[in-house]
């Protein structure tokens, strides 16, 4: 039996918007683009195909110089419409027209019974080549996984606490063989344990509690209590020299589909979200997206940002953008550009704050819901360590000295202070509540890549 | 407002690079933030909302809260004015004498505070930091009603430019700045600022017969017998029962401007723990720290001070408002969570002992959290190295 934890620390940014409980009707998308800024760690990519080559779901699209084996695939079968490449020629994405039917490169199929007998070069190879090796992510660093370290445990987080994210037990209803067996596989890949991580409020959702052969652990408290990074401090915490890998339960299922059925199916459920979206709802579409079609005219304003992912962490792509690779989730919120007349001494109660400051009574209306846009509400000012970090954070870790050490480039501060157990999602409550309006994300990742290229 | 906008938004280029006058920029910002919040938006990457707190909120709300030591303590200027010479008085007529006696005072440590802050801004390429705001309405509040316009200028630019610039700004310092200024006073005009100076008499007024400007902490220091009856029997004639107990926790006494009233901080902390600007970690545990230490004497000392019941040192001198508005200060103060115990009950400890063993200024919370200010990053150091001590044993089990 795993762990029971409760955490009191954090705080839930309830905003307007949340997605309802139902899937629309699937629209194919038109095109589907892959980015390597999506994941950390990759040093030089090099592509493999050009501009007008045909590809099939599964098929390699490009690798990482100095991680060869592993293969970023094409989500979709289709047509290499576009390579779009930035300074010094740097790749910024390739994009796939998709077909209206979608053909998949065969990779081998298993039976259940097989799979048991699956030894760990043969499973990993088969990850490798399909792409599907993508969705597990190492820790320190939050990078992508090194196919030659051996980590000590796997973690699943099978819920997700930050603003407006889908609910998992609608994503992936019905998935419960899938998962079943990406755990199996994901168990041969550690000497350790693979731990899937629910929260007790969804226990109905039997994808995950039933799942057998992982340790199944309980959490409850506010967010960030669905941070990967917040409940592997407490299941298993990661000390320096320790490797550990995370993925998300799409990419267990991704696995489980991969070895059963013998291809790399991208298409998930993703939650339109966002108080300017008309009907927040879940959509069927693929992984990379263009999101064009997931929005028209479903939008209640004009001046507003198109966010893949949750408003914590996510990335503002633009109308014309496509979905990040590990995003369920597109956000639409009004876009913050406007001025506010003496807006810092005016008393209002519609404004959100994790402080009181702002809505003193706020605790009459607890469930009450926000529609926020993207002002900074502030100008960037000296760090003033309010305390207010230190609530936000429920981990036995001191975020504000944490980024002073990662301002004055102190490593073996960093390495003292806890910066292995840490990536950006899992601080980005700080960086929302922070006074004094720094990028602490950001300050964040640029300590960690110090220490990992150091 | 869409006139005052235009305007601002018409000069603008004039302070941007390469404009006439780029060197102003940050003053240009300063004055634009303050009318407008900025439309800045959030980057594409990173959190893409932000919380509706800025360093500008946090600071009016703890201005707010200082109100009610403000409005208690202009009334009370007057009143105590008025008290000591004998004259009866109207409630307008008080307030007014605490109006001319507390504006100019105020104006002055707002005008050279914030002209320094605007100096420096300018010169230093930084923006203007609000943290003055609250420092600018800290510094007339500790200051006695009758101290001469020119030595608050000069204290508060002694504040600002050592106590604070001196070590990068707002976020830098390493003492509390309004309290820099009230040490300054202190140790530099020694003789003007204790004493007898708490009441504003006026020029050539006489004092009502048996008038005594003494104040409840020398009482106590000066005491033979027993404290509670000299403090008890204190005013008789004049001001009858001014130092009891219970109207030192209304603060109805002379005193610093704003420091007098235990219950007006005590509103005022309810507004800080309230909104959460203020830790009430540090608030309570200098009350009792002060409480502890007071009580340790009363069963150890001998003299007449140490005798004192411990919760007189809760409502006497400017204890109160040291605990809520100096202690709390977020830059000076311990800033982790467990040091702030150790850093509130030390101020409080070391009050109480600097009240009743120095004979040379019988009130201590301003050393105390001076001193305090000092440790505080020491306090952090024990702290922070326990934490990591913790991430190192688990590493090796």
């Amino acid at each position: 039996m795993g762990k029971f934890i409760r955490l009191k620390k954090g705080f839930t940014i309830n905003l307007a918007g949340k997605a309802a409980p139902k899937i629309a009707e699937p629209t194919a998308a038109e095109t589907v683009a892959i980015k390597p800024s999506d994941f950390h760690g990759v040093y030089i990519p090099k592509l493999l195909v050009k501009e007008g080559d045909t590809v099939k779901a599964g098929s390699p699209l490009f690798h990482d110089k100095k991680l060869e084996d592993v293969q970023f695939t094409s989500p979709v079968s289709g047509e290499v419409v576009r390579v779009t490449r930035g300074e010094k020629r740097k790749l910024i994405e390739v994009v796939i027209l998709a077909d209206k039917v979608i053909t998949y490169f065969p990779f081998k199929k298993h039976s259940v019974s097989d799979i048991a007998n699956l030894s760990a070069e043969d499973v990993k190879g088969q990850l490798l080549a399909s792409g599907v090796w993508t969705n597990l992510v190492q820790r320190p660093f939050g990078i992508l996984a090194e196919p030659t370290a051996t980590p000590k445990a796997i973690h699943i987080s099978a819920f997700d606490t930050s603003p407006l994210a889908p609910e998992y037990s609608i994503l992936f209803k019905g998935q419960d063989h899938f998962f079943q067996t990406g755990v199996d596989i994901l168990k041969k890949l550690t000497p350790g344990l693979v731990h899937v991580n629910i929260h007790t409020g969804s226990e109905l959702s039997t994808v995950f509690s039933q799942a057998k052969g992982a340790e199944v652990n309980k959490f409850s408290g506010p967010h960030p209590s669905g941070c990967v990074g917040v409940q592997i401090h407490h299941v298993d915490p990661i000390n320096k020299g320790d490797v550990v890998w995370t993925i998300n339960p799409f990419g267990v299922i991704q696995i489980g589909k991969l070895f059963l059925q013998g291809i790399y199916d991208a298409s998930k459920l993703v939650a339109i979200t966002g108080s300017e979206v008309k009907t927040p709802q879940y959509v069927r579409t693929v992984t990379g997206a263009s999101i064009k079609h997931l929005i028209a005219n479903n939008l209640s304003s004009e001046n507003v940002r198109f966010i893949s992912g949750n408003p914590l962490t996510g990335t503002s792509i633009g109308r014309d953008g496509h979905l990040g690779f590990y995003d369920h989730q597109l956000t639409v919120l009004p876009e913050g550009d406007s001025h506010e007349f003496l807006g810092w001494i005016m008393p209002g109660a519609n404004k959100l704050s994790v402080q009181r400051a702002w809505g003193l009574f706020s605790f009459l209306t607890p469930n009450r819901e926000f529609r926020v846009d993207t002002n900074t509400h502030g100008e960037p000012r000296a760090l003033v360590q309010t305390g207010v970090f230190e609530q936000l954070v429920p981990m036995d870790i001191l975020p504000g000295h944490l980024l002073k050490s990662v301002l004055v480039e102190d490593i073996d501060e960093m390495e003292a202070l806890g910066i292995y157990e840490v990536i950006e999602e899992d601080l980005a409550l700080c960086e929302f509540a922070d006074v004094s309006k720094h990028n602490v994300q950001e300050i964040l990742r640029d300590g960690i890549e110090l220490i990992r290229l150091s | 407002m869409k006139f005052v906008r235009k305007q601002l938004d018409s000069v603008k280029h004039n302070f941007e690079k390469g404009g006439k006058w780029e060197k102003y920029f940050f003053a240009y910002e300063a004055m634009d933030t303050f009318l407008f919040s900025p439309d800045t938006t959030t980057d594409a990457k990173g959190a893409q909302i932000r919380d509706a707190i800025d360093l500008k909120r946090l600071m009016i709300t703890v201005i707010i809260a200082m109100l009610p030591c403000l409005i208690f303590g202009m009334w009370n200027v007057g009143h105590q004015h008025f008290l000591a010479i004998g004259q009866g008085a109207t409630f307008t007529q008080e307030i007014w004498v605490g109006l001319i006696k507390t504006v100019p005072i105020i104006i002055v440590s707002y005008g050279v505070g914030l002209g320094i802050e605007f100096i420096f801004s300018t010169i230093r390429r930084h923006p203007v930091n609000e943290g003055f705001l609250v420092t600018g309405m800290l510094i007339p509040l500790v200051m006695p009603p009758d101290v001469p316009l020119w030595q608050v200028a000069v204290a508060t630019a002694f504040a600002v430019v050592i106590g604070k610039e001196a070590f990068g700004g707002t976020g830098m310092n390493v003492v509390n700045i309004a309290l820099t200024a009230r040490a300054f006073l202190y140790f530099a005009y020694p003789s003007q600022i204790s004493g007898e100076v708490w009441t504003y008499l006026g020029s050539g007024a006489t004092t009502v017969a048996g008038y005594s400007g003494a104040t409840p902490l020398a009482l106590a220091a000066g005491s033979t017998g027993n404290a509670v009856n000299e403090l008890n029997a204190f005013g008789a004639g004049w001001a009858d029962g001014v130092y009891t107990l219970w109207n030192m926790f209304l603060g109805v006494m002379p005193g610093c401007i704003g420091e007098t009233s235990t219950l007006m901080c005590l509103i005022g902390a309810f507004m800080l723990v309230a909104t959460g600007v203020g830790s009430w970690k540090i608030i309570v545990s200098v009350f009792a720290g002060a409480w502890g230490m007071g009580l340790l004497l009363n069963a150890m000392g001998t003299s007449p001070f140490t005798q004192l019941p411990a919760h007189y040192h809760l409502v006497m001198g400017g204890l109160a408002f040291g605990a809520v508005f100096m202690a709390t200060d977020p830059v000076t103060a311990a800033q982790t969570e467990t040091g702030k115990w150790f850093y509130g009950l030390l101020i409080g400890m070391f009050t109480v002992l600097i009240r009743v063993f120095n004979p040379a200024y019988p009130e201590g919370i301003m050393l105390a959290i001076l001193l305090m200010n000092v440790f505080a990053p020491l306090i952090d150091y024990f702290v922070v190295s326990a934490n990591k001590k913790r991430r190192i044993q688990r590493a090796t089990v």
